[in-house]
Parts: structure tokens; C-alpha cells; sequence
């Protein structure tokens, strides 16, 4: 009684965390329909995510438009920031969990599997990375992270007939646990060197006091550490290995999912570590990530090119976007300038893209999600005109060809790289988009120069359809009329500390 | 004479990171997923005490309050990471993590 009466909890502002109320709440609700309710239908499950995902991208908008006249805050006795930065990293993350749902619809009644478990891990996976791109206390980002990524481990697992896909699971599974240690360490021995766990108060601990203690050394090896575990984490090379095999195994939309929402997450998460808990150690950590960065795009775009795999060039051609990415948050390393604004801009066109190859790798994988070699990819247009025509647009994307929304991301971080006279990763960058180029070409020649290697019929379910129609749609508005994505993301701050 | 060395901080340190660098090892050179799934145990329980030790030596409780989340999340861990490991050795009894190596490339 006594302690009942003495403790106050801290102010909960419901509000705000509404997307993530919305998809717990429905991830419960789904669990307990699918298992309690005997003729509960198959189509309820998609509807159910796809309605919760639809849900917190509006209630994101609504707090968008409530933060436009703030500049957000932290709450939670400062263990959650909600700012326009989280805020616009939650709308990208629940349009990839609503994309990935419609894909794993048309993946599961082809495989004829059924149950919600892995709409509910989307969710909970969402949950992690929504949690995750919020956080502002260096355990809640754990937290998150390891939300996440053990959803991800599971979906990554989930296809039990296919060997590869229990491969993908066990590797990713050891490497990500892996490299949540280093994360994990890291974490400690930065609380070791500045005293708190919090982001915004290793900021101000870091800014105001001169290390006491002697723990410069102790807080330079956290930051290594960090550094190790976000790298891996978003699959910057050198700790880019786990992804090409993890991506080919696991199914389909889980690849897409993986590739979108996993990556928007672990770079909010490495932009807000970086940019806002170890600010003022900037010179410090932003060699690592220039080294990363230049490693990273000509790691993705060179490897990619021996692939024979279409699935596999899409996973290096995901590497080497991050080093774009890259690229964009050693530009915000600088404290001014518009990195922060060119990277987020990224990631939200890349998730755009992504789903869409995706979907259009899906259509072709057959019922065992395995026929997504080359070959089978040859001489698509005189088979499917119209999915052939989709994908050349969204592969041109991704090489970066003006007009479509790839130019307007890679126009974006490398402009934000000169602005701050990081001439040398700038050029680095655009070379790397070169070599890039000659993968998407390579895919493209063999759909339309090529004859098809067999006649049967592709039959592309509605919502995989809806996938590639809306992901090609997107990236040509963008990619035209660039202002709609650009000025919203010219907003993005992190909340004032 | 032993009983006037008293240990300092800086020792549990040095403990957590010879832990941690064990872990680190052990998951690099070992084969059996299970044994390569504990040296991840430890590297996180060489992380707790790392925690513990700052928690102590700075007087500020924030880092006991971490240990018991990673405690939640190693569980958590075991239980997705077993499941996994599951349902590898009912298809192929016995595997290594070199035997697993249908995807490469």
C-alpha cells in the first residue's frame, strides 16, 4: 500500500503511440481469432494487417501534421522520442508491413499454407522497428531491435518445406544474435563513458563534461562496437555477408520486408545513435562510416555482378543501396547540411522499390518460391509485356536513371555529400553507380533480347498485382514530380534536446 | 597476503571482457549451432556484468535495470533460436553449420 501510494509513474502520451497501440492490438487480435474461431477465413488475416498498417499510417499523418507546429519531444521519462523523424520513419515502416502483407497473401495461398502467425510476426516485427526508429534511450532501441529482429529470424524460417529457407533462418539467426552482442556491448561501454543510457542525455553529458574519469578510451570502444553492430544490422560490408544468403532463402515477401522495413529501422536507429547521442564525438566515428560507405557501394555493385540469381543480384543491389545510404549519414556526421533529410528520402523510395522487385520476383518464384535464377527471368517480355515493362522500370529505378524516383534518392545523398565537400565519397558513389548499372542492364537484356527458356503460363495473383502496380506508380510520380516526397522529408528533425 | 589485494572494477571489467572475447571466439571457431547459440549466451551475460560493474562503480542504477531486459531478451532469444534449431536437426540429424550450405554464391 505504501509503495503503491509513493510511486507516480511517468506521463504516458497514448496518443502519440497509437501505431504502435493499433498494431499490438491487432496482432493480439488476430492470434486469438485465428486459433479460437474454427471458420475463421484465410482472407481475414490480410485484411486484419492490412487494415492495422493502413490505420497507424493514418494516425502517423495526423501526428505529422501536429508536429508540424512542434518540433516533437520525449516522453516516457525520456525513453521515447516522438519527432517528425520517428514519425516519418513509422508512415515508411507500416507501408512496407502493408506491401509485404498483400505479398504474403499471394505467397501462402500458392503454397497452400494458412494461419496468421506470420501476418502477426509483420506486426510484431513493425512493432520492433517502430519502437526501434523512436527510441531514445540506447535499451529501448535494444529492445526494439531485438523485437524485430527475432520476428525476423522466425519469418525467415517459416517456410518448412523449403531447406533454404530453414538455412536462411539458422544463419541469419547466429549472425544477428552476433552482432546484437557486439550492439549490446557497445551500449554498455558507452554508458560506461558517458554515464547514462539515455540518447539525448549521453548528448548533453557528452557536450558538457570533460571526462572525469578517464573514460575516453572505454567510450571510443563502445562507439567501435556500436559501429560493428549497426553494420551489420543495415549489412554494410564488411559485415554484409549474412545478407545475400538470408535474402535467397527466406520467402519472398519476407525478403521484401526484410530488405525494407529492416533497413529503414537500423538506420533511423544508426542516425539517431550517431547523429544525436555521439554528436559532439562525430569526428570520431565519421572516418568509420566514410570507409563503410566507400566500401559498401563497390562491395554490392562489383559482387552483384556475378550473380546468377535474381533474387541474390537484388540483395547486393540492397547492400549497395545502403552504402548510398551510407553516404547520406556521413554527410549528417557534418552537423549541417541536409544528410539527415537526403537519407531518410532514400529509405522511404527504396522501400518503394524494393516491395515492387520484389513482387515481381514473387510472380515468376513458382509455387516453391525457388525458380528465380536468370534464366528463368529470360525473355519475360514475350511472355508478360506488361510485368516485364514494370520491372524495367523499377530496375532503372534502382540503377538511378532520371525520372524515375532512384534518381531523385541518389541525386538526393550524393548532392548532400558535395554540400558538406565530401567530394571524395560523392565521386566514389557516383563510379559505384556505374558498375551498378550494368547488373539492372544485365536483367533487363535477358527479359527483352532473350527467348524464354519455358512457355508456361504466369499467373500474377491480384494483390501482387496491386504490389507492382502502386510500387511502378509511385516511383514514376516521384521520379517526376520529386516535391511530393522531398518537401515532406526537408521537415524531418530530430526533437529538440 | 592474497586477502589484502582487494578487487577493483576495473577487474570485472577486465573479467567481462575476456567473457565476451571467449563468446567471440567460440562462436568464429565452433561448428555445432547449439554451442555456437551459447558462446551468444555469453557474450551477453559478459555484457550484464559489464552493466553490473559500471552500475556499481558510477552509483547509478540504470545499468541493473538494463541487465534485466537482456536477461527478457536472451530468453526470448532461446526460445526463437531453439525453435529454429529444432526444426533443422528433425530434417537432417546431426547437422553442422558446414553442412548447411545450400545457399552460397
Amino acid at each position: 500500500m505504501f509503495l503503491a501510494a509513493s510511486l507516480t509513474g511517468p506521463d504516458i502520451p497514448w496518443s502519440h503511440l497509437l501505431p504502435l497501440l493499433i498494431l499490438l492490438g491487432s496482432t493480439c487480435a488476430l492470434l486469438l481469432l485465428g486459433s479460437l474461431v474454427p471458420t475463421w477465413p484465410r482472407i481475414g488475416n490480410v485484411v486484419v494487417t492490412m487494415t492495422a498498417a493502413i490505420a497507424s499510417i493514418i494516425a502517423s499523418i495526423v501526428d505529422w501534421n501536429h508536429l508540424y507546429w512542434h518540433k516533437g519531444d520525449t516522453f516516457i521519462a525520456d525513453a521515447i522520442a516522438i519527432d517528425r523523424f520517428s514519425v516519418f520513419a513509422t508512415i515508411v515502416i507500416c507501408v512496407a508491413v502493408a506491401g509485404s502483407a498483400l505479398l504474403m497473401s499471394a505467397y501462402l495461398s500458392r503454397t497452400d499454407s494458412e494461419g496468421p502467425e506470420l501476418y502477426a510476426l509483420f506486426m510484431t516485427a513493425a512493432i520492433g522497428a517502430i519502437v526501434m526508429v523512436s527510441a531514445n534511450d540506447l535499451i529501448v532501441l535494444f529492445l526494439g531491435l531485438e523485437t524485430l529482429s527475432l520476428s525476423l529470424y522466425l519469418m525467415a524460417a517459416s517456410n518448412r518445406r523449403r531447406e533454404e529457407s530453414q538455412e536462411a533462418g539458422l544463419k541469419y539467426f547466429v549472425l544477428g544474435g552476433f552482432a546484437s552482442a557486439f550492439l549490446l556491448y557497445g551500449i554498455a561501454l558507452v554508458y560506461g563513458g558517458a554515464g547514462k543510457t539515455s540518447i539525448s542525455g549521453i548528448n548533453t553529458s557528452l557536450a558538457t563534461y570533460v571526462s572525469l574519469h578517464n573514460t575516453d578510451g572505454m567510450l571510443l570502444v563502445g562507439i567501435g562496437l556500436l559501429m560493428v553492430g549497426l553494420a551489420f544490422k543495415v549489412s554494410a560490408a564488411p559485415f554484409q555477408v549474412w545478407t545475400p544468403d538470408v535474402y535467397e532463402g527466406a520467402p519472398t515477401p519476407v525478403t521484401a520486408f526484410m530488405a525494407s522495413a529492416g533497413k529503414v529501422a537500423a538506420f533511423a536507429a544508426m542516425l539517431r545513435i550517431l547523429t544525436v547521442a555521439l554528436g559532439s564525438r562525430a569526428d570520431d566515428w565519421r572516418p568509420v562510416v566514410w570507409a563503410l560507405a566507400i566500401l559498401t557501394v563497390f562491395v554490392g555493385s562489383t559482387m552483384a555482378v556475378v550473380q546468377t540469381n535474381v533474387k541474390r543480384m537484388l540483395s547486393y543491389s540492397s547492400i549497395s543501396h545502403a552504402g548510398f545510404i551510407l553516404v547520406g549519414v556521413e554527410a549528417a556526421g557534418h552537423m549541417k547540411g541536409n544528410g539527415l533529410n537526403s537519407s531518410m528520402t532514400y529509405l522511404a523510395i527504396y522501400t518503394v522499390l524494393v516491395l515492387g522487385s520484389f513482387a515481381i520476383v514473387l510472380a515468376l518464384s513458382g509455387v516453391n518460391d525457388s525458380d528465380t535464377t536468370l534464366d528463368d527471368f529470360k525473355g519475360l517480355a514475350k511472355r508478360r509485356p506488361a510485368l516485364a515493362l514494370a520491372f524495367s522500370v523499377l530496375l532503372f529505378a534502382q540503377a538511378g536513371v532520371p525520372f524515375t524516383a532512384g534518381f531523385v534518392a541518389k541525386f538526393g545523398v550524393i548532392k548532400s555529400a558535395v554540400e558538406v565537400n565530401s567530394y571524395a565519397i560523392a565521386i566514389a558513389a557516383m563510379v559505384a553507380a556505374v558498375i551498378g548499372a550494368y547488373l539492372y542492364l544485365r536483367i533487363v537484356v535477358s527479359m527483352w533480347m532473350e527467348e524464354p527458356t519455358s512457355s508456361d503460363e504466369i499467373v500474377v495473383a491480384a494483390p501482387v498485382r496491386w504490389v507492382i502496380g502502386l510500387s511502378v506508380a509511385a516511383t514514376l510520380i516521384i521520379g517526376i514530380f520529386p516535391g511530393v516526397l522531398l518537401n515532406a522529408a526537408e521537415l524531418v528533425r530530430f526533437a529538440p534536446r | 597476503m592474497l586477502s589484502a589485494i582487494q578487487p577493483t572494477s576495473t577487474w570485472y571489467l577486465v573479467i567481462a571482457a575476456v567473457l565476451f572475447g571467449i563468446g567471440t571466439l567460440g562462436v568464429m571457431v565452433r561448428r555445432n549451432p547449439l554451442v555456437m547459440f551459447m558462446c551468444i549466451e555469453l557474450m551477453l551475460n559478459a555484457v550484464n556484468l559489464t552493466f553490473v560493474t559500471l552500475s556499481k562503480s558510477m552509483a547509478d542504477i540504470n545499468g541493473q535495470v538494463a541487465v534485466f531486459f537482456v536477461m527478457v531478451v536472451a530468453a526470448a532469444e532461446v526460445v526463437v533460436g531453439l525453435g529454429i534449431i529444432v526444426s533443422i536437426m528433425r530434417r537432417r540429424t546431426g547437422a553442422t553449420a558446414d553442412d548447411l550450405s545450400a545457399l552460397k554464391g
